[in-house]
């Protein structure tokens, strides 16, 4: 049966057959057809009015996530569709299932640089999985389930769809159905089981095998794979960035994070260990170092559900191609069963080292200021390791990757691949919304809170109970690190002169709080953690500590510093 | 690793836009296409790129694998040239009289199997199609003479081994 209703009806009807009852955005003139309609259904599917259109998407981001279900952020023509880029360019390299919905001028206009119109099409194509013009109402349910079954299958992606105005008030005869497959994409390689064979074998040959998964483990919800493959072969695993909290932090097995500010035993080790095993990861630069030097003595396996991912940045032995949930899942069976103790001492004896060159003087420091390190201990303990952890961009990030502990998977949301400043504080408000029932925190520095704070807003209007903890060093740390390390101590504009945060926060009626002393901080973070509603916590930290260890760029992982 | 020419050639839908993603490929890495001839294939509905570049063959692999990811293609495939059989074409626009008062130009279009498109009163136009050295030799020939206007297309191609998109679309 179809019903004659208008283009933007027909956009509200298509995000909820697709499940998504809660959008972000922002309106203007030429979605106001759909804004409309968004108020006609205000009981099935909730709006969030960001502050900026860039929060629009990274909340969108950091509701999927935290769900694993696709982002929807929504902006008028124009300015607000270019405001959408840096978020659709963080969720294009970090994998992240978003549909963006912009207005568009009237088809008339298309070309004729009319008030408030940009080609969104062309701008977002570098940094989109897909995206369409619409400009016939008639294609919009056909395209919308397109959308989302790009956007969602495969390697996940965000899409673009811009409707120009006279598409939305124009009317069509409505029917939906899901789209299953396109024929020109596939979305999932087909698994060759020789190739899972020749990869068991070496994997049961190897003396000193290690295994580097990253953020395909989570999208793929391979999370019981992994744990069942990596318990029965006892083979040490470490992960990315992205790939954190797909496997406890407590976990045995659990060897720690690999690039530029991991763990010093999975990083020195991979240019020991005989046999490579990446799980859904992709040899980002950040993890590799010096390619030149990367991992040369071993046999390297990729399991990868992307074809263009093998042999791009390392090349492979053997490339298992598939989803790993599936490919893993014919594995198993082929893996003898080991536990390589003495290997596994290896990376014990880095760890020690790492513990008392590095970690002992940031968890339990003799000087007077706080370390990042203990803030992120406090939280662990406040929290029984079972926090969101929502992240920003700086050395804040590196200590939040490094020193949180996880119990459960999608639990630790960055921005890895773009590293974009301003994430963590929107892309928390959307984790909490996605997962209401956890505790989810925000870890921003002074520099990267400033870029999306009108977000406060958004956390006021809808009383997201977020918590916000920014780590004030009272500079852009990451670079100021950079600088004294290798620029002579130049620091040029990293210096940061903040305003009162606590002040701005409850100026958006927001609890807030500051310390400075280290006999205050635990008591504050349980304020925080107990409270029912949003909260913010300045913790005024050491200004000049820096992140160890590095990987400096372009040195090979073997040459990580330790101070 | 050395830089050689590849003839690449993309198997898509055709739909609006997809020129746009596959030179944004190109450009991300910094690559500069020679040449680009977009047409319909063999199969209705179904475009096909042909896309000539100068690179190394790891770069080649790595770029094609980024155009398949694209969702409207279909399939790319890259061949040397002595994997494929290619041909471009050129229009050389002369003033008339040279026709009838330079005999070495009817010599010319002889032995190069030049084609004469048209002749009006003020200028004709010869059509010469193969290899670019075979096109370039004409134009050298001609260019003592005056040309009015010249222009090439870009490469088509076929390739010596078969591509089996058809069966890839049943497989789908
Ligand atoms: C949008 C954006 N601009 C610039 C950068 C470069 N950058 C990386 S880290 C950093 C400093 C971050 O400072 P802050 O937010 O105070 O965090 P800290 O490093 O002090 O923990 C900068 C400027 C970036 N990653 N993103």
């Amino acid at each position: 049966m179809s019903t004659k209703i208008t283009g933007a009806e027909a956009v509200i009807k298509c995000l909820l057959e697709e499940g998504a009852d809660l959008v972000y955005g922002y309106p203007g003139g030429a979605i106001m057809p759909i804004y409309d309609e968004l108020y006609k259904y205000q009981d099935k599917l909730q709006h969030v009015l960001t502050r900026h259109e860039q929060g629009a998407t990274h909340s969108a981001q950091g509701f999927a996530r935290a769900t694993g279900k696709v982002g929807v952020a929504m902006a008028t023509s124009g300015p607000g569709a270019t405001n959408l880029i840096t978020g659709i360019a963080d969720a294009q390299i970090d994998s992240t299932p978003m549909v963006c919905i912009t207005g568009q001028v009237a088809t008339h206009l298309l070309g004729s640089d009319a008030f408030q119109e940009t080609d969104i099409v062309g701008i977002s194509t570098p940094v989109t999985k897909w995206n369409f013009q619409i400009t016939d109402a008639a294609e919009i349910p056909a395209i919308m389930a397109k959308a989302f079954y790009i956007a969602r299958s495969g390697r996940p992606g965000p899409v673009l769809i811009d409707i120009t105005k006279d598409a939305q008030l124009a009317e069509l005869d409505y029917k939906y159905k899901k789209c299953t497959s396109i024929r020109s994409y596939r979305p999932i390689p087909l698994i060759d089981s020789s190739k899972v064979e020749q990869a068991a074998e070496v994997i049961n040959n190897a003396k000193k095998p290690m295994i580097v998964f990253g953020q395909g483990i989570i999208l793929g919800e391979a999370e019981a794979e992994l744990k069942a493959f990596v318990e029965k072969s006892g083979i040490p695993a470490a992960w990315t960035i992205l790939g954190l909290s797909a496997m406890p932090t407590n976990h045995p097995l659990n060897v720690g994070m690999v690039g530029m500010h991991g763990n010093y035993g999975p990083n020195v080790l991979t240019n020991e260990c005989d046999v490579l095993i990446a799980l859904g990861m992709r040899f980002d630069d950040r993890v590799t170092g010096n390619l030149a030097t990367y991992a040369k003595q071993a046999k390297i396996i990729h399991f990868e559900i992307d074809p263009a991912e093998v042999d791009k940045n390392v090349m492979t032995d053997v490339a298992v191609l598939g989803n790993v949930k599936d490919t893993l899942a014919q594995i198993l069976p082929l893996i003898n069963k080991n536990s390589h103790e003495s290997w596994h001492n290896e990376f014990k004896k880095k760890h020690e080292l790492e513990f008392e060159k590095v970690i002992n003087d940031d968890l339990n420091p003799q000087k007077e200021g706080l370390t990042m390190a203990e803030v992120l201990e406090q939280i662990n303990i406040a929290s029984n390791d079972d926090a969101v952890i929502v992240s920003d961009v700086g050395q804040h990030q590196m200590f939040a990757c490094r020193y949180a502990k996880f119990t459960q998977t999608k639990s630790n949301i960055t921005s890895g691949g773009l590293g974009t400043m301003g994430f963590a504080l929107p892309a928390a408000i959307g984790a909490k919304m996605g997962v209401p029932n956890r505790e989810v925190v925000a870890i921003i520095g002074d520099g990267g809170y400033q870029m999306t704070i009108q977000e406060l807003g958004t956390i006021f209007q809808t009383k997201v109970p977020v918590k916000i903890v920014v780590l004030n060093n009272d500079y852009l740390g990451m670079v100021r690190q950079w600088q004294q390390l290798f620029f002579d101590k130049r620091y040029a504009s990293t210096e940061m002169i903040n305003p009162d945060f606590v002040a701005i926060a409850k100026g958006y009626h927001i609890d807030a709080k500051r310390v400075s002393k280290r006999e205050d901080l635990a008591s504050a973070v349980q304020e925080m953690m107990d409270s029912k509603d949003a909260y913010f916590l300045e913790v005024c930290v050491e200004k000049e500590h820096n992140v160890f260890p590095m990987i400096p760029t372009g040195a090979s992982v073997s040459d990580m510093r330790l101070s | 690793m050395e830089n050689k020419k590849f003839t690449i050639s993309v198997y898509s839908e055709n739909n609006i836009g997809l020129l746009n993603r596959i030179s944004a490929i190109f450009l991300k890495r910094h690559i500069n296409i020679e040449s680009l001839t977009v047409s319909e294939s063999e199969i209705e509905n179904v475009s096909r790129f042909i896309i000539v570049v100068r690179i190394t063959e790891s770069s080649v692999k790595k770029l094609v694998g980024q155009i398949e990811k694209q969702i409207e293609v279909i399939k790319a495939f890259y061949h040397t040239n002595e994997e494929t059989i290619y041909r471009e074409s050129a229009l050389f626009k002369i003033a008339s009289d040279l026709l009838f008062d330079e005999r070495q130009i009817q010599n010319i279009i002889k032995e190069s199997n030049s084609e004469i498109v048209t002749v009006a009163r003020d200028f004709f136009v010869i059509s010469k199609s193969g290899r670019r050295s075979e096109i370039l030799d004409v134009y050298n020939k001609l260019k003592p003479y005056g040309i009015k206007q010249f222009v090439r297309s870009g490469r088509i191609s076929v390739s010596k081994d078969e591509m089996a998109i058809s069966k890839i679309l049943k497989d789908y």
